[in-house]
């Protein structure tokens, strides 16, 4: 894919579109996070400390990654439920076969079967013109069910150090933290500056606000769409191996809500689920506003359930704000 | 003060701001701590980071089944009645390791004296409790044994083979020698509580693993819908069976409904394992003969003790310690102490 940054011919309108609605809907999700930042501070003095925080980051890490592949298929106005799934059986992958192969080849494995995942996908949203959201829930359900016959519904606890090399811990004192949060931080570093920097990540975009518009504009919307969902095959091969460094055990009952996390946290980031408008920098900012709220509403001692209608409500509230801003602009 | 004041206050003060998302998230946020700190005395004063009070953390597999709800209210009663502080999270679903690790670690950051834990996964929680024993708090497992036992310091639980044996010399009891055509409605495959229930059924009843008395297996997830698909199918395989194993009561209510839809319903003796108020019922009612009963509210209660001896004068809780077990019938079967429905309605649970 040519990473140059410079577009021949009509689609300027629509990179016009994206570049302005880039900046003002991460106001919101930002100003929320501060103030969640601020409130929890004030409520508890253990709040702000390094651990405290790591803490957050660390507990980010995989539901953080998985949806940046998330923030992609939603930007192209479709949706990914089958994200989450892909990811266990990336760790059941990387569990069954670092004993024959080593650990090298149990991460190249693994990322293949997500690519290959990823490309199911990919074909039946293009190739076929199925619906996204029929097409992944019919993959989440048969990934899961696969992973658990692969698994033997067993968990396999992991000890080889390659695998659980994300779980590192580096750092001194009270201020530690895992390596796994730098690859979170890679891996969005990665995608923004594919996503704004260069032409394929301007036809995301293109794609998702509308495919008759990018495909007039010259646009492969299909190579594009592709493209996006092997993307996310990766992304979830890369939370695969962040999920063994937090965890050290492959268990196929895990992260069963994960697809569900990652669109919350894409939602609140400010991502339309219509397409074409957002960015992963809200979508970090989301995850980062679950993560903080849950923390935090424990740090000062609430239970689960009101933590629950706290997340719900922000949801709401996202997608209200995100109505009430296309209606305003159209 | 109560929620609705809160509320309206909250709402008031919502609609005369301007409608930018960052104040509707604020007012969302307030409106949510507000809440919790009109829910009672315990929530007002954790949020003053209370020094005197003792804070204890209690984490279940998920906060909707009514058994994890009985062993939260006696957990709160129990907290309560000794001036400690009770932070009660969960997992998303069971099965979530991963959410119970995070409420681990937020529980540590906090500043929990002790933790008491209903594992969803046996073995993927051992790090996060061998951490924050590490951090000097004291953590108790609840209802479900880790993997090895002793990674927690104290385990309250039903001894749940006893549970199973009792299950299963009733059920051998009722049929009066009769030779018994057995269907298994299992839970989750691979859980410690499901594989002590199951091995002690068989070791009740007399049948070892693979006997041909066992007409079939299937996996219910202890769920009442997925128990009635699972017997309507094995009693399509299986039509002259006469003994069902249950793993718990809802999947005998899924059974038992099965049953009734293939008017078999005096052809089987139906068993079970909690001790619920709507699975003594079931039994009162006939639906099923017998169920065994669990304590849920003894092992929060014992627990939530435990922790607060240990913050009083620092003796940790040890071992395994069997919160009893109670066969519970109207159709008793000699040599097996059981208690009648009367009695099952006083002391059940949910």
């Amino acid at each position: 894919m040519s990473s140059s940054p410079t577009m021949a011919a009509p689609p300027s309108k629509p990179t016009f579109d994206v570049s302005r609605v880039l900046h003002q809907p991460l106001f919101g999700p930002l100003g929320a996070l501060i103030l969640a930042v601020i409130i929890f501070a004030v409520a508890s003095p253990r709040f702000l400390s390094p651990f405290n925080l790591s803490l957050i980051l660390q507990q980010s890490i995989v539901v953080g990654i998985l949806a940046v592949g998330q923030t992609l298929i939603i930007l192209t106005a479709g949706i990914d439920l089958s994200i989450g799934a892909t990811a266990v059986l990336g760790t059941i992958m990387l569990a069954k076969t670092v004993g024959s192969g080593g650990a090298v080849a149990a991460l190249i494995a693994t990322l293949l079967i997500c690519m290959a995942v990823g490309a199911v996908n990919g074909t039946l949203v293009t190739v076929f013109k199925l619906p996204p959201f029929i097409v992944t829930l019919g993959t989440f359900t048969a990934v899961s069910a696969a992973t658990q016959l692969f698994a033997g519904s067993a968990t396999y606890p992991v000890q080889d150090s390659v695998l659980t090399f994300l779980g590192t811990s580096i750092g001194s004192g009270t201020a530690r933290t895992t390596l796994g949060v730098f690859v979170l931080i890679l891996v969005y570093a990665v995608t923004w500056y594919a996503l704004t920097q260069t032409a394929g990540g301007r036809h995301i975009y293109a794609v998702g606000g509308s495919p008759t518009a990018a495909r007039l504009a010259g646009i492969k919307t299909n190579r594009t769409l592709f493209s996006a969902y092997i993307f996310t095959g990766v992304i979830a091969a890369i939370a695969a191996w962040a999920a063994l460094g937090r965890i050290p055990t492959a268990d196929p009952n895990a992260f069963q809500t994960a697809n569900l996390d990652t669109i919350t946290a894409v939602v609140i980031g400010g991502t339309s689920l219509f397409g074409g408008r957002g960015s992963v920098v809200g979508t970090l900012i989301g995850t980062l506003i679950v993560g903080v709220l849950r923390n935090g509403l424990t740090l000062v001692g609430v239970d689960n359930l009101y933590q629950n209608i706290a997340t719900g409500v922000l949801v709401i509230v996202a997608v209200a704000f995100d109505q009430f801003a296309r209606r305003r602009s159209s | 003060m109560s929620f609705v004041d809160n509320f309206r206050r909250a709402a008031a003060r919502r609609s005369q701001v301007t409608k930018t998302v960052l104040l509707v998230t604020a007012g969302s946020l307030t409106l949510t701590l507000a809440a919790c700190g009109s829910g009672g005395g315990a929530g007002n004063s954790a949020s003053q980071g209370s020094s005197d009070q003792v804070k204890i953390g209690l984490v279940t597999k998920t906060d909707t089944n009514p058994y994890f709800v009985k062993l939260r209210e006696a957990a709160k009663a129990e907290a309560d009645k000794n001036n400690a502080s009770l932070i009660a999270l969960a997992g998303k679903f069971d099965g979530d390791n991963e959410g119970q690790v995070a409420a681990i670690e937020n529980l540590v950051s906090q500043g929990v004296k002790g933790i008491l834990i209903t594992p969803s996964s046996s073995s993927g929680i051992l790090a996060a409790i061998k951490s924050a024993r590490d951090a000097g708090v004291v953590v108790i497992a609840l209802d479900t044994a880790t993997d090895p036992e002793n990674a927690v310091d104290a385990t309250f639980a039903t001894d749940n083979k006893k549970a199973g044996q009792l299950e299963g010399a009733w059920v051998k009891g009722a049929l009066a020698g009769k030779t018994p055509k057995l269907l298994m409605l299992d839970g989750t495959p691979g859980g410690t509580v499901d594989t002590f229930r199951h091995d002690g059924f068989l070791q009740g009843i007399g049948l070892k693993e693979g006997d041909p008395a066992i007409a079939g297996k299937e996996n219910t997830n202890g769920d009442q819908t997925k128990a009635q698909t699972a017997m309507e199918n094995l009693l399509q395989r299986v039509p002259d069976a006469n003994a069902v194993y249950t793993i718990n009561e809802p999947a005998a209510a899924g059974g038992y409904q099965a049953i009734k839809d293939a008017g078999k319903v005096s052809q089987f003796t139906v068993a079970s394992i909690d001790g619920s108020c709507t699975g003594v019922k079931n039994v009162k009612a006939g639906e099923f003969g017998a169920t065994v009963m669990q304590f849920p509210a003894k092992m929060a209660a014992q627990g939530v003790d435990a922790v607060v001896k240990f913050s009083k004068d620092g003796t940790k809780p040890s071992g395994f310690n069997d919160t009893g077990a109670q066969l519970i019938t109207d159709k008793p079967v000699s040599g097996l102490d059981s208690k009648d429905t009367s009695w099952g309605l006083q002391n059940c649970w949910g």
